[in-house]
């Protein structure tokens, strides 16, 4: 029941708030009216909900973060630009963060002050991110840092990077990765847009040259950092999967709820395509509601979150897929009324939720490995040392 | 709304579980299933009167327990997991179609577990009807009991469970309400969904066990990827098939206005969901699991006849889109 007033509370405040297009993009208006949005979102009591009162958030459970989710996806939220600190980078300081870190950075986070990126994946370690090769060595009581990331969402915006560099290239590679705090607009950083399929750029590469990180900026151990990614890693599918800090469904082309008014529902194929498409959405949404209850209950998802993760992936490009064809050749136009470009937006997205996150094979693995307990491949990699390791692209 | 078992929940599973562990495990329900009547009359009376499970959401004030749906459901899903053979199935299907006619007469012995009933739900054939006392028969709102008369035993795919022919005319009429057996429709479509939602999660569970032990090539099959990501998929067909199930539970007993939608949801998604996964687990046992003395295709056979036992996928699909106005 207090379930049912928090929700109506939230649409409430939501229909009252929100409206703003989400961007992929956004120029200096549009961040600074997300930067609006974000604050009034903290102000509400709706940014960080699961997160400690103590550092900023509002210390309630994954139900309430769902249940304003569940609500938020009929609107269109300008949150993109935060959603790496929100279902990341944040999440890792809270859990693994010295209280000094805490204290600096997560207030800021949840209010939209300040934008995190992740630094994982480089060009040689996107699903096998343990195989990267940024590294960092100790100097005058602190780090200095040379390398390259990729695919990094959000970074030309950002004012702060969660980095996983390596530390020791003579274990084998989960042993010798350190993960540091890193101000984006340091000396030596280098962000380069990269524009992506859909034609804007969410993404980045980012070049370190000798950049210089304080000893207080370790995030959990030196050569501890693979838990600490792991950790983070936990956070991102769940959060996908709950579409934390997402920008909602509403502006969506693809939905059930889109598609039914914009196709012939007298066609019988047509009404069962779309029969499908509910099947299928409900099943999702069912699931990710008994997996906030069950976190209610006390029950962690953990790698169950990876299931979530991967049925979004694959109904997203389901939906995507089903909508174009539906509706035909008229979707093959971008539509520039509308946030995220129609049917074309949406089908040229599709794989990002696919990829971005861990893709869909790896998904598999870790449901099978974790969740089910299967035998885990054979591997050379956990026994080599780093430096005698085959990675990256090799001829 | 509530997708997550109570405590109360988790020991009427536990019980039922222990209970079938030892009264019906997989090698008796072989020999059962061989037996002339087909099932262990013992079996289904200590399952009916000392457990009382056939009553379950009767009315205390007509024999029964008053639970709800959701703890069906529970109950459903250990016996489809057991393949339980006999009228267990057939009997809660009239249990609910009484108790939502408001009967008075039939359902102490029903909920006792002294009358074997069974509803026709078409009208070639009966579930369980060979041993049923007494037939429930549906013309428009009206429904008959039907006790004797010609009942012609049918060899089905399913060997766990029997269907038969039998003459579905005559008969006293027990009740008449059109809402009433449309309601004890979708009641239908959310318990068998429950049942095969324990034959899908047995299924899993016997694959998964079975490709960690199965070597091929120096190393468990479940090590492969091209086992284990078929594995993921079960796995995530489980995890929605489960949340549909518990949804439309919930539905049946807290929310009548979403049930119609709820059923005919869980039936789509969850029919098919469960013949795939069985599918898939047979075949991931290699030879061994088209092989009559493994279970495989026990649970196999009970997963396609229980995906077209209240009409196929395209019946509930087609049901679906006209609930949601489509
Ligand atoms: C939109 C988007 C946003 C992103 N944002 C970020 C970000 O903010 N920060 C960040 O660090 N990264 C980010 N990424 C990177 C993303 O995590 C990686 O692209 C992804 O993990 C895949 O890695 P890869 O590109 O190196 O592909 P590879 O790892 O080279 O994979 C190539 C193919 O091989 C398959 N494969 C690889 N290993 C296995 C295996 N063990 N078993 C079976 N199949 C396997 C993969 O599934 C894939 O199909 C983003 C990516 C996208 C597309």
């Amino acid at each position: 029941m207090e379930q049912v007033e928090y929700r109506r509370r939230a649409r409430t405040w939501l229909e009252e708030n929100a409206g703003a297009r989400a961007e992929a993009d956004p120029g200096t208006d549009g961040l600074a009216a997300a930067r609006a949005f974000m604050a009034a979102l903290h102000d509400a009591g709706y940014s960080g909900i699961t997160w400690p009162k103590q550092w900023g958030g509002q210390g309630l459970t994954q139900a309430e973060e769902r249940a304003f989710a569940a609500e938020a996806r009929d609107f269109t939220l300008p949150t993109y630009v935060f959603s790496i600190g929100l279902g990341m980078c944040g999440p890792t300081l809270v859990d693994l963060g010295t209280d000094a870190q805490r204290a600096r950075y997560i207030r800021p986070l949840l209010r939209g002050e300040e934008i995190w990126c992740q630094l994982f994946s480089e060009p040689g370690a996107g699903s096998d991110v343990a195989a990267l090769q940024t590294r960092a060595v100790p100097a005058d009581g602190g780090w200095i840092v040379n390398g390259q990331k990729v695919w990094t969402s959000v970074a030309q915006h950002a004012d702060f990077g969660l980095l996983l560099t390596r530390t020791d290239v003579d274990v084998p590679k989960h042993q010798g990765l350190t993960m540091f705090i890193v101000d984006m607009r340091a000396p030596g950083v280098t962000i380069r847009p990269l524009t992506d399929m859909t034609g804007h750029a969410r993404f980045n590469e980012i070049f370190f040259d000798d950049v210089q990180i304080p000893a207080e900026s370790l995030v959990g151990e030196v050569n501890g950092g693979w838990k600490c990614a792991v950790t983070t890693l936990l956070h991102e599918r769940l959060s996908i999967s709950a579409e934390v800090g997402m920008s909602g469904q509403k502006d969506n082309p693809a939905t059930f709820a889109a598609l039914r008014k914009a196709v012939d529902t007298s066609d019988p194929l047509v009404r069962d395509q779309l029969v499908e498409l509910h099947i299928r959405s409900r099943a999702l949404a069912l699931f990710n509601q008994r997996l906030a209850q069950e976190t209610k209950a006390g029950i962690f998802p953990g790698a169950r979150g990876s299931a979530a993760k991967l049925l979004l992936a694959e109904l997203t490009n389901f939906s995507a897929d089903l909508a174009v064809s539906l509706v035909g050749p008229e979707a093959v136009a971008y539509d520039d009324d509308s946030g995220g470009g129609g049917l074309a937006g949406a089908i040229a997205l599709a794989p990002a939720m696919s990829l971005g996150g861990g893709t869909n094979e790896i998904m598999r693995n870790i449901i099978g490995d974790r969740v089910l307990g299967l035998p885990p491949e054979p591997r050379l990699d956990k026994t080599v040392p780093f430096k005698d390791l085959k990675v990256g692209t090799q001829s | 709304m509530n997708l997550v078992l109570t405590a109360e929940q988790q020991e009427l599973r536990a019980a039922v579980r222990s209970f079938l562990g030892t009264a019906s495990p997989l090698a008796k329900v072989r020999r059962d299933m061989d037996s002339e009547q087909g099932y262990d009359p013992e079996v289904y009376r200590r399952l009916t009167g000392e457990l009382g499970l056939a009553g379950l959401v009767v009315p205390e004030d007509r024999g029964g327990a008053g639970a709800g749906h959701a703890e069906l459901a529970v109950v459903l899903e250990e016996t489809g997991a057991a393949l339980l053979p006999g009228p267990f199935l057939a009997t809660t299907f009239a249990a609910i179609l009484l108790t939502e006619l408001g009967d008075k007469e039939l359902l102490p012995g029903v909920t006792a577990g002294t009358t074997i009933a069974t509803v026709a739900l078409d009208a070639d054939r009966v579930l369980n009807g060979a041993e049923a006392d007494v037939i429930l028969v549906i013309d428009g709102g009206e429904v008959r009991a039907v006790r004797g008369g010609d009942r012609t035993p049918l060899t089905t795919l399913d060997p766990t469970r029997r269907q038969a022919r039998a003459a579905l005319d005559g008969g006293e009429v027990v009740g008449a309400s059109e809402a009433a057996v449309a309601r004890a429709r979708d009641l239908f479509a959310v318990a068998l969904a429950a049942e095969q939602l324990g034959v899908l999660r047995a299924t899993l569970d016997a694959i998964v066990a079975y490709s960690k032990i199965r070597v091929t090539f120096g190393r468990p099959i479940g090590s492969y990827q091209g086992v284990k990501h078929k594995l993921a998929d079960m796995h995530c067909r489980l995890e929605q098939a489960e949340s549909i199930v518990r949804f439309a539970a919930w539905a049946a007993d807290e929310s009548a206005g979403e049930l119609p939608a709820a059923a005919a949801l869980a039936q789509a998604y969850v029919g098919r969901a469960c013949f795939e996964t069985a599918r898939d687990s047979l075949l991931l046992h290699g030879g061994i699991g088209f092989t009559w003395e493994h279970d495989a295709h026990l649970y196999y056979k009970r997963a396609k006849c229980d995906e077209v036992l209240l009409g196929p996928t395209r019946v509930h699909r087609t049901r679906l889109a006209d609930l949601l106005e489509l």
